[in-house]
């Protein structure tokens, strides 16, 4: 074995092929490896921790500095984790992507990250994101855009971009990272790798950052369907620190599924009707998407479309609740017990002030202000409180979706990975990457997203959506396509 | 819409400072999303319940027992300005709440 | 022109209590006074990112009880808001309160309307330390978490009271049933009872409310009395000079008297409150409710009651009694323990406060050496005559200082009451007396019967008190009849 070898050199020189071996090992393959002794956890971890420590991507703000103790053991048997910047890791770094907590090292550790730790998932580092998880490209980070590994004058999508940027580009066997209106969904669909954003309270929020408490949720990004649902099986988990976790009913199996058979897919025509107008569907992304859909149906699913009637006001919604809950979830960053303090001679109010001016990004500040005044006097009622009704029809309209389909579909995103830098002068065109994600996360309900096939060289995302609790189905469905489309992500990894 | 005015307001209630620059750009951008999300507007909301959670869920409690706290250094260790075991802030005017 | 109309002030209470639970309302960390500063934290209550809060169940219980208490209607499911405000005291940026869902809602308490109870949670303590920190020429202060997350109820009452002095009265009464109730140390010295009151005038006699004016956190029920006191009187000079009264916040001084404004009115607060949504809706179940009935012990207003109508108490003596729930638990075993409790009821507790003087009106008298019985005993003896007053007095002394039986300690010291067979001497002494005095005799047999006063002071003090003052009398004019 490569172990007996003495030598800090090895894995630079001697070991190359090795490491390129060990790399293409999807994770459930890794850890079938690891538990028969066939690789040693050491060496998976160093080969993917040099990888990560001449990152390229700018995915990664920290990378563990060496090999974690021996003698993890767990399920997972050693399967180096990449972890989103804004999951809490006791004596790490956990930024939020924000100059405000630069250099932040909590003194606890997030839920989710140390269950996986004691399933056998050692941190290998932390992945960039946008600031506090507001953007859909990663150029919100207060520590510098993350580029695409497919085209690296793309975005990697957002706000989990470090960690789909990662996943994809072989610098991590996969990762967590979370979403709230799409964050885990739109970075796999544009990196070309599977994510799961689960039912709202399936996995603990204890220890990550907040964006929108009522929103967020943690998930995977991998390679493949399967290595997602080995990590979301450890992530799920009442909590009692998080007073909106969930027991999870039964267990998330991993996915089995060689055809479609009986299953009932529909496909919102309030989401996916029309290329034209602003949230129109990029012709590429289209045909991928009907082509999955003849896909599905030659596995023996049935594909009609449905009503969400209330779905195209989601975005709206959306926008309403999560800064306004955002507003008050980044009061905290004031200066006085953590982070970044500025003008500290000055008076109480000037110094909180001109710390927050300093300490936060221009998205941040717009989602702030945006969310302050749909609370303010006078406001709430027409916006934060109407949202939070708009919020009940789209749930209902999923309800009733329910009884007659399976699973809803839509493309991920409406665009394939843009070029750094097209969109972020206007705020809303960046807002609309959202359209077909948002109202899931409004509903609370599990999507995933899964590569459908390139357009153009780049990755296009298959979104399937289901009842709250249905992962397990959801992700044998997803496989099933999986199998069937044949996606081959090995060029982001070259 | 939002004029200047309110969005000196809303970035004061915020404790956000804005240049006059970015108090121009705000108040453009802000508009312009409001414009959007305003579009709820259309929808008959009469009756509905508002969501505030995606989960039904209630009663959720925990038992009266004690865990072990931080340690005074723990607490204090990213401190901007750590002063006699506590927290140094300038001083305020009396009483905020 | 002067003003002559009368005004009456309309005044409302805002209390705040902290609750005695062993933990925090959303963390973990215990409760503390008096420990050095932060040293009990936790990434809940420091407000580190991430952290999510988790209720109590012990704080819920005693909100509960407290809205039993105070015959308020309890929300089967109430919410949890959060209040936006910046302050250093205040680590998340906003405190998680309860908003237009409250756990309680209407009740009353002896004759004031309550209007509301929520839960919250406590702030911070902010120290300040002048010029001493690391930042030259610039005022510091410094903030201790300890406190912060305490769970606290706030009690808001109707605006039923008219004077200063009903308010300290309500204040007292509210605060010997939080403590009946074993839900607070409800001390406003160490910040377990604060209170805010608001305050408005109005032309005597008149229905609608004129502008109030909110004090905050008078600290001593002294001082309640005299803010509201001083802002009546300056509501009432400003409407009697034809200015009007401005909706303000104001802070009371004791040190001068004076009320200053603590915020300017272009300060207006916005605290957008909305729904916590790292909580979800606080139920209330039937089981939690009649638990918490089974934990709420008879009131002090109800105990006075029944102290008046079973015993015979009068009523000051009852409420005396019954707002010490120490000395009334006290008295009542010492009713148990007399062979004949009910015709010994006002005997008793006539020397409850002769006791209470001798170890102190902070102290449990079940903490005493005089046991419940030696109190009961010597009660039994004074009733019967065996005993003087006066003696009984100084039983009880010895009795605070070493405990034992009363009985013991009349015979060691010969304090028994001194008899008019003379067996004793009695009637020598009253002879004495009268001999001693024979402008007061005459007085006496002239029909003057204040005369006598002088002849029972000449008894008294020759017996050193163990004469009964009824025997003497009825000896004198005995004597002074047949001479
Ligand atoms: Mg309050
Ligand atoms: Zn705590």
């Amino acid at each position: 074995m490569a172990s007996d070898r003495p030598g800090s050199n090895r894995l630079a020189a001697a070991a190359e092929p090795v490491v390129t071996e060990l790399i293409e090992l999807n994770a459930a393959e890794a850890a079938a490896k690891l538990r028969a002794r066939e690789i040693d956890p050491g060496e998976l971890f160093d080969a993917y921790r040099e990888r990560a420590a001449a990152d390229e991507l700018n995915a990664f703000t920290w990378v563990a500095p060496a090999r974690p103790e021996p003698g993890l053991v767990g399920p997972l048997g050693g399967i180096p984790l990449a972890v989103k910047d804004l999951f809490c890791t006791e004596g790490v770094p956990s930024q939020s992507g924000s100059r405000i907590l630069e250099g932040y090292r909590p003194p606890y550790t997030a839920t989710v990250v140390s269950a996986l730790r004691r399933a056998g998932a050692p941190l290998l580092g932390k992945t960039n994101q946008d600031e506090f998880a507001m953007g859909s490209s990663n150029e919100n980070s207060g520590f510098g855009p993350v580029f695409n590994p497919w085209d690296r004058s793309r975005v990697p999508g957002g706000s989990s971009g470090g960690s789909a940027a990662a996943v994809a580009g072989g610098l991590a066997p996969w990762a967590i990272g979370t979403d709230t209106g799409g964050s885990i969904r739109q970075p796999a669909a544009l990196c070309g790798i599977v994510g799961v954003k689960p039912t709202y309270g399936a996995c603990s929020r204890y220890g990550m950052i907040a964006f929108a408490s009522s929103l967020d949720q943690a998930g995977p990004l991998a390679r493949d369907v399967t290595d997602a649902a080995l990590l979301l099986s450890h992530m799920v988990g009442h909590d009692q620190l998080d007073s909106t976790s969930v027991a999870f009913p039964g267990r998330i199996e991993l996915p089995t599924a060689q055809d479609l058979k009986g299953i009932r897919l529909g496909v919102p025509e309030d989401l996916v009707a029309g290329t034209d107008g602003e949230t129109g569907i990029e012709p590429g992304v289209r045909e991928s998407f009907e082509a999955t859909l003849r896909l599905a149906e030659g596995l023996g699913a049935t594909v009609s479309p449905c009503r969400l009637p209330h779905a195209p006001h989601a975005l709206s919604a959306y926008y309403l609740i999560a800064p306004a809950e955002a507003s008050a979830n980044l009061a905290r960053f004031d200066g006085v017990r953590y982070g970044l303090r500025v003008a500290g001679d000055a008076d109480l109010e000037t110094m909180y002030s001109r710390t927050r001016a300093a300490g936060f990004g221009p998205e941040v500040k717009r989602r702030i202000m945006l969310g302050t005044y749909a609370l303010s006097s006078g406001y709430y009622d027409a916006y934060y409180g109407a949202a939070q009704k708009v919020r009940t029809k789209i749930a209902d309209d999923f309800r009733a979706a329910f009884t007659e389909f399976d699973f809803i579909v839509t493309p991920t995103s409406p665009w394939t990975a843009f070029e750094l830098g097209a969109k972020t002068a206007d705020p809303l065109a960046m807002y609309l990457n959202d359209f077909c994600t948002v109202p899931m996360s409004l509903a609370g309900i599990p999507a995933v997203s899964m590569p459908s096939g390139l357009s153009g060289g780049l990755p296009v995302g298959f979104q399937l959506a289901g009842p709250a609790f249905s992962e397990s189905r959801l992700l044998d469905t997803a496989y099933a396509l999986e199998q069937a489309i044949g996606f081959d992500g090995r060029a982001a990894r070259a | 819409m939002l004029d200047r005015a309110q969005v000196l307001h809303v970035a004061r209630l915020a404790r956000l400072e804005l240049d006059d620059d970015d108090v121009e750009r705000m108040t453009a951008e802000l508009s312009h999303v409001l414009d959007h999300v305003d579009r709820i507007r259309e929808l008959d909301l009469d009756g509905v319940e508002p969501t505030s959670h995606a989960v039904d869920l209630a009663g959720v409690m925990r038992p009266d027992e004690p865990v072990p706290c931080l340690s005074r250094e723990a607490a204090l260790a990213q401190a901007p300005e750590p002063v006699d075991g506590g927290f140094g802030v300038p001083s305020p005017g009396p009483s905020g709440e | 022109m002067t003003d002559v109309t009368e005004y009456e002030p309309v005044i409302g209470l805002e209390i705040h209590v902290q609750l005695k639970t062993r933990t925090k309302m959303f963390c973990g960390c215990d409760l503390s006074f008096g420990d050095p500063p932060n040293t009990h934290t936790c990434p809940v209550c420091l407000g580190l990112p991430g952290a999510l809060p988790v209720v109590n169940a012990r704080a819920v219980d005693f909100a509960i009880m407290i809205g039993l208490a105070l015959e308020s209607e309890i929300t089967p499911r109430s919410i949890f808001h959060r209040k936006n405000y910046f302050y250093p005291d205040s680590p998340k940026g906003y405190q998680i309160s309860q908003y237009d869902v409250p756990i309680c809602r209407g009740g009353r308490l002896g004759d004031v309307r309550i209007h509301r109870v929520h839960l919250e949670e406590d702030a911070a303590k902010l120290v300040h330390v002048g010029e001493s920190g690391r930042i030259h020429g610039s005022d510091r202060s410094v903030v201790d978490f300890n406190r912060c997350g305490t769970p606290l109820v706030e009690i808001v009452s109707e605006p039923d009271l008219h004077s200063p002095q009903q308010a300290h009265e309500w204040l007292t009464l509210l605060r010997v049933t939080l403590r009946q109730l074993g839900v607070s140390d409800v001390n406003m010295d160490e910040g377990s009872l604060r209170c805010d009151a608001n305050v408005s005038v109005r032309p005597a006699g008149g229905t609608e409310l004129g502008t109030k004016t909110e004090l905050k956190n008078m600290n001593s029920f002294r001082f309640l009395e005299r803010g509201v006191h001083a802002e009546i009187t300056r509501q009432t000079d400003l409407l009697r000079s034809g200015q009007p009264v401005v909706q303000e916040t104001l802070h009371f001084d004791p040190g001068s008297g004076r009320l200053t404004s603590l915020r300017s009115k272009e300060e207006a607060h916005d605290y957008r409150y909305f729904p916590e949504p790292d909580l979800v809706p606080l139920l209330v179940t039937d089981a939690m409710l009649s638990a918490a009935r089974d934990d709420v012990p008879e009131l002090p207003a109800a105990r006075a009651d029944r102290f008046e109508a079973a015993f015979g108490l009068h009523p000051d003596r009852a409420r005396d009694l019954a707002f010490r729930a120490d000395q009334a638990d006290y008295y009542e075993q010492a009713l148990a323990a007399a062979a004949d409790g009910r015709a010994l009821a006002v005997e008793i507790a006539n020397w409850i406060p002769h006791l209470v003087e001798r170890i102190g009106s902070d102290a449990d008298p079940a903490a005493s050496r005089v046991t419940p019985e030696a109190l009961a005993g010597l009660a039994a003896m004074v009733a019967a005559r065996e005993v003087s007053r006066d003696a009984a007095r100084e039983v009880l002394t010895t009795l605070v200082a070493d405990g034992g039986d009363p009985r013991a300690i009349v015979e060691r010291d010969g304090l028994g009451a001194l008899s008019g067979d003379d067996g004793d001497g009695l009637a020598a002494i009253v002879d004495a007396a009268i001999a001693a005095d024979p402008d007061a005799a005459a007085k006496i047999r002239g029909g003057n019967m204040k005369a006598i006063g002088p002849l029972v002071g000449y008894v008294m003090r020759e017996t050193k008190g163990r004469a009964d003052g009824g025997e003497v009398t009825r000896l004198i004019r005995e004597r002074l009849a047949q001479g």
